[in-house]
């Protein structure tokens, strides 16, 4: 039995140390507060770990998983349905979380989304224009509007030089940008990337069948480019090795390339890496937490205890240690009563791959957010009477990356091995691209995390059970979205497409998004929500919950610059409000 | 006590206690002097070679690398037994004006009095009282060791009489008080020509190359005079104060043992300072440069060429214009046309890092290719560097890449051990 040792207090302890708990640190070290961050993964650097002569290497950071966080270490459980036994996931397949300082913001691809207005009132908008949602969505309003979050979603853009075009600046439609987007109060701090001819092709053919395309929002540098902290970054080199990687160029934004040069200069703020939390640490009342227990890379326990307790892990890693902690009541799907693990939600995608006869499109030319996308069939923005089902997606011409062992699109018939299938990755390489839908996902009853009662992890702790399955609110979208992008697609004047549409039952296995979300979500009340507005605990006020968990339920775009909004929003009032006079906010 | 209150409460006590601070400083003259001390310690960047890495702040023992073998840095705090705690303010004047120790022995010249003794009087006395308000640190300093005869410390009475010359700076009357400013600072506390100026075999200046650049435990710190192509004749007054306060301006970054000065001296200095000595290294005669016709073979610079595309062009550009005070700017930049390569050959080898400052925070750092390319490709991408976009500079041999790779070797093993 291994003894605890009992650390010296801090004034903020942050859990996690990636894109939310670099941005806190930034803003709570202003105030004069030690803050200190608990890293579980190790130190990483631009030049040490991924630099230019070796950041493009695919069987390092793709098959490998570099980055990633390692399941033999931390894993979870899943079944697609309260009817089925969960079982641990022992690959990482359908999502790719990080381990390490920066998180997963080192290899995000940077596609850098506003939700729309009605994504934040989706029941009462939805129900208001369609009538009642069937009883087992458990769709909820966020308690926050789009108006409230413009300020944040504008300073995130501008920490790391979002490159894009406005669509509706003040209110004003702007020619080139997307005209559904909530009304912002700036242009983008940089010009859209170059663009390249596949997503122009895109682009072409949307307007031609009366879309609205527009270059997507990208955390690619298109010039180069110092953000308010006095931080630099580089121009995007188009090496096409974004999402999977870090950037060697100093081109993509993340908290290595825009925060920590300047937070780990100060004297207030502390990083402790290979530090493992295992639980927050509550007084006798439970309504304080006092700390946190975690443990170092030599095994060794220790107590460190705070004032102010932020979880800053990944979205379902927070919720796991909100139920190890038991902190606020579990979710269950029965009685539909409980908090944790509710409304856990993820995103449906399809493809259209689009193949030419004599087009040269060098798919090798990209970048994480190098693209043309339309929104027309996302959120509320077209009329859905008589479609059956809510919300929607983007669909967009992303030109990512032509990454030899990943990405090599082959058309329909092609063997899956052997001399065909080399000839036909021969022929097609240099003229195929792929047209993505992004479906949002709704919150559904029977869509949770909890405890697994079977399984534990390598410190001995019940694992994190995931339950989750696309239903037919879903399914439908997908299916709508997919046939647009076919007609995108054959609009573009192909030789052929491919269609992958989404059927059968949600899998882990292939790779789809990293966009896992809810199971701590936000709302106006202790009985239907984890966290207040501010994300704050209901149940323990001293602690904050950041990242995608507080989502009640998932929209149709990438979550990052939502992620970011909510967390900037929270740290203007803890900064102003709750360090004045700490205590329950809502 | 609420957390409102302690902040209240710190911000008080904070702001009494600068006020009293202040008003002390003011009532008492030796405060000043104090003060003034550490500007003159910030100015000779005693710090870095006094303080060994892990140690404790100007206790010595940092091995300093010459041609002649290791010599440890004294310990400079006012410990009694192993600082200069029983010194007496003559015996420190004397060290810093003389190199010699109160036990008559001379000092060393890696220990720079050769360019302190243009110091005044004052500034060396503001400097010792200084000293004697940094913690006493009990460290027992090494004992040097150098290559045979050199070891006989008498030798260096002889060596301070071939090459110790003049006394205090002299105000030049014909110049502005800011060039005298600036002249002071670097002929005297700034020891720039420690570096910047070419040594002969004895390892003192050579008195007609001051500060035409000099080579450096396997760099070479570039000229600084006002030529063209090589010095600073391309740089304009605000982008040499602009480097020496950020360690950065749009063409180049400091790294290396310029990182150091930069952290820990030049970037502390006041920007009136920083103007005078720019001033000053603006009105440094330049030397002819006519020749400037050094590789003609353009199959040789082709190989150099390829090379630069595939492995340098995504930061530096395939024009060599680099990306301001991130990449380095190549073309036209007077560090790649040095007369030696040693810096460049260096940072293709093991890499180079941009001091971060508070002004400029990311530390933007180049990696090692040491790995990737072999001596006769980093020869043939350098020549190339240096003779393109209108750089002029001598080739860089396949040879000279290998001497500066086993020594690098040789360093990180030593440094292993």
């Amino acid at each position: 039995m291994s003894t605890v040792t009992k650390l010296p207090s801090v004034d903020v302890l942050l859990v996690g140390f990636g894109w939310t708990a670099a941005m806190l640190g930034q803003e709570l070290t202003e105030t004069g507060l030690k803050v200190l961050a608990l890293e579980r993964g190790a130190w990483r650097d631009t030049s040490t770990d991924f630099a230019v002569t070796f950041a493009q290497d695919e069987l390092r950071y793709y098959w490998r998983g570099a980055l990633y966080e390692q399941p033999s270490q931390s894993t979870l459980t899943f079944r697609n349905n309260p009817n089925q036994t969960a079982l641990p996931m022992r690959h990482l397949g359908s999502f790719l979380p990080a381990t390490g300082v920066g998180g997963a913001g080192i290899h995000w691809n940077g596609q850098c989304w506003r939700f729309l207005p009605s994504d934040f009132v989706a029941r009462s908008h939805n129900e208001q224009r369609y009538g009642r949602l069937a009883a087992e969505y458990s769709v909820q309003d966020w308690d926050i509007s789009y108006e409230e979050l413009e300020p944040y979603y504008d300073k995130f853009e501008y920490l790391c030089g979002i490159s894009g075009q406005a669509g509706n600046l003040q209110g004003r439609i702007q020619k080139g940008g997307n005209p559904f987007e909530g009304t912002r109060q700036r242009e983008y701090p940089n010009p859209p990337l170059d663009m390249t001819y596949g997503p122009e092709l895109f682009r072409g053919a949307a307007e031609r069948l009366g879309l609205h395309p527009f270059a997507c929002p990208a955390a690619n540098m298109s010039r180069a480019y110092v953000n308010p902290l006095g931080v630099e970054l580089a121009p995007c080199t188009y090496c096409g090795f974004c999402e999977k990687y870090g950037c060697g160029n100093y081109s993509k934004s993340s908290p290595q390339t825009t925060i920590l040069p300047v937070l780990m200069r100060k004297s207030n703020f502390e990083l402790r890496t290979h530090a493992n939390v295992m639980k927050v640490l509550k007084d006798s009342t439970g309504k304080r937490a006092t700390g946190v227990l975690y443990v170092d890379a030599q095994g060794r326990e220790w107590e460190q205890p705070a004032d102010l307790v932020i979880l800053c892990a990944y979205a379902q890693h927070n919720v796991h240690l909100l139920l190890l902690s038991d902190i606020g009541k579990p979710y269950d799907p029965v009685s539909g009563k409980g908090v944790i693990g509710k409304n856990y939600a993820y995103q449906i995608v399809s493809s259209v791959d689009v193949f030419f006869k004599d087009k040269i499109l060098n798919p090798f030319v990209g970048a994480g957010a190098l693209g043309v996308a339309i929104d027309d069939f996302n959120g509320d923005n077209f009329d859905h009477k008589g479609l059956n089902f809510i919300g929607g997606g983007y669909i967009a011409l992303w030109n990512t990356n032509g990454r030899p062992i990943e990405t090599h699109l082959v058309p329909e018939g092609t063997p899956k091995w052997g001399a065909k299938w080399k000839r036909a990755v021969i022929d097609n390489y240099l003229s195929s691209c792929s047209i993505s839908t992004h479906g949002g996902v709704l919150a559904h009853r029977e869509n949770y995390l909890d405890l697994d009662p079977t399984y534990t992890d390598v410190y001995g702790r019940p694992m994190l059970r995931m339950t989750f399955d696309f239903h037919d609110n879903e399914r439908r979208l997908s299916n709508y979205l997919t046939d647009r992008a076919a007609e995108i697609g054959r609009a573009m004047q192909p030789r052929e497409i491919k269609i992958n549409g989404r059927d059968g039952a949600y899998s882990i296995i292939p790779y789809q998004t990293t966009h896992n979300t809810g199971g701590a979500i936000m709302g106006n009340h202790p009985e239907n929500s984890a966290v207040n507005r501010y994300l704050q605990s209901w149940d323990v006020s001293n602690l904050f919950v950041m990242g995608a968990c507080a989502f009640p339920q998932n929209a149709g775009y990438n979550p990052t610059g939502t992620v970011a909004a909510l967390t900037y929003h929270a740290a203007d009032v803890i900064k102003n409000r709750y360090l004045k006079r700490p205590g329950p906010l809502a | 006590m609420n957390d409102h209150l302690k902040y209240l409460m710190c911000g008080l006590i904070i702001s009494v206690f600068g006020f009293f601070t202040s008003g002390i400083a003011q009532a008492y003259p030796r405060n000043e002097e104090i003060a003034r001390g550490r500007y003159v310690m910030l100015a000779g960047d005693c710090l870095a070679c006094h303080t060994n890495d892990g140690g404790k702040e100007f206790s010595g023992n940092r091995p300093i690398e010459t041609p002649f073998g290791t010599i440890y840095s004294s310990n400079i705090t006012p410990d009694i037994e192993t600082g200069i705690g029983a010194w007496s303010e003559e015996q420190f004047y004397r060290s810093m004006h003389d190199g010699k120790r109160p036990d008559h022995q001379y000092l060393y010249p890696a220990m720079p009095y050769t360019y302190y003794r243009q110091l005044s009087r004052s500034d060396v006395n503001a400097l010792f009282a200084y000293l004697k308000t940094v913690e006493p640190v009990h460290n027992e300093v090494k004992s040097p060791q150098l290559i045979w005869p050199l070891g006989w410390r008498r030798l260096m009475t002889l060596w301070t009489k071939m090459f110790l010359n003049k006394g205090e700076y002299q105000y030049d009357a014909q110049h502005s008080a800011s060039w005298n400013r600036g002249a002071y600072l670097v002929k005297g506390a700034g020891h720039c020509g420690a570096c910047h100026t070419e040594k002969n075999f004895l390892g003192a200046d050579k008195r007609t190359q001051r500060l035409q650049g000099g080579e450096f435990q396997n760099w070479f710190a570039p000229m600084l005079i006002e030529n063209s192509r090589n010095g600073l004749g391309g740089w304009t007054q605000d982008e040499i104060v602009e480097f020496l306060s950020t360690g950065r301006n749009s063409k180049t970054a400091a790294y290396g043992p310029m990182a150091e000065v930069i952290t820990d001296s030049t970037s502390q200095l006041s920007v009136d300072d920083l103007n005078a000595i720019a001033e000053y290294l603006k009105t440094l005669p330049m030397t002819n440069d006519n020749d400037r016709k050094f590789v003609s073979n353009n199959a040789a610079l082709q190989t150099g060429q390829e090379i630069f595309s595939a492995q340098c062009a995504g930061c530096h550009q395939e024009n060599g214009e680099g990306v301001s005070h991130a990449f380095a700017l190549l073309q036209d930049n007077a560090n790649v046309q040095q007369s030696k390569p040693d810096t460049l050959i260096q940072a293709v080898l093991v890499g180079v890092r941009a001091v971060p400052t508070a002004a400029q925070p990311v530390g933007f750092a180049m990696p090692a290719f040491d790995w990737k390319l072999n001596d006769a490709q980093i020869a043939a991408v350098l020549t190339y560097v240096r003779n393109s976009w209108g750089n002029a500079a001598p080739p860089v041999t396949a040879s000279q890449v290998r001497s500066t790779r086993s020594a690098l070797v040789y360093a990180r093993q030593s440094y292993n051990h």
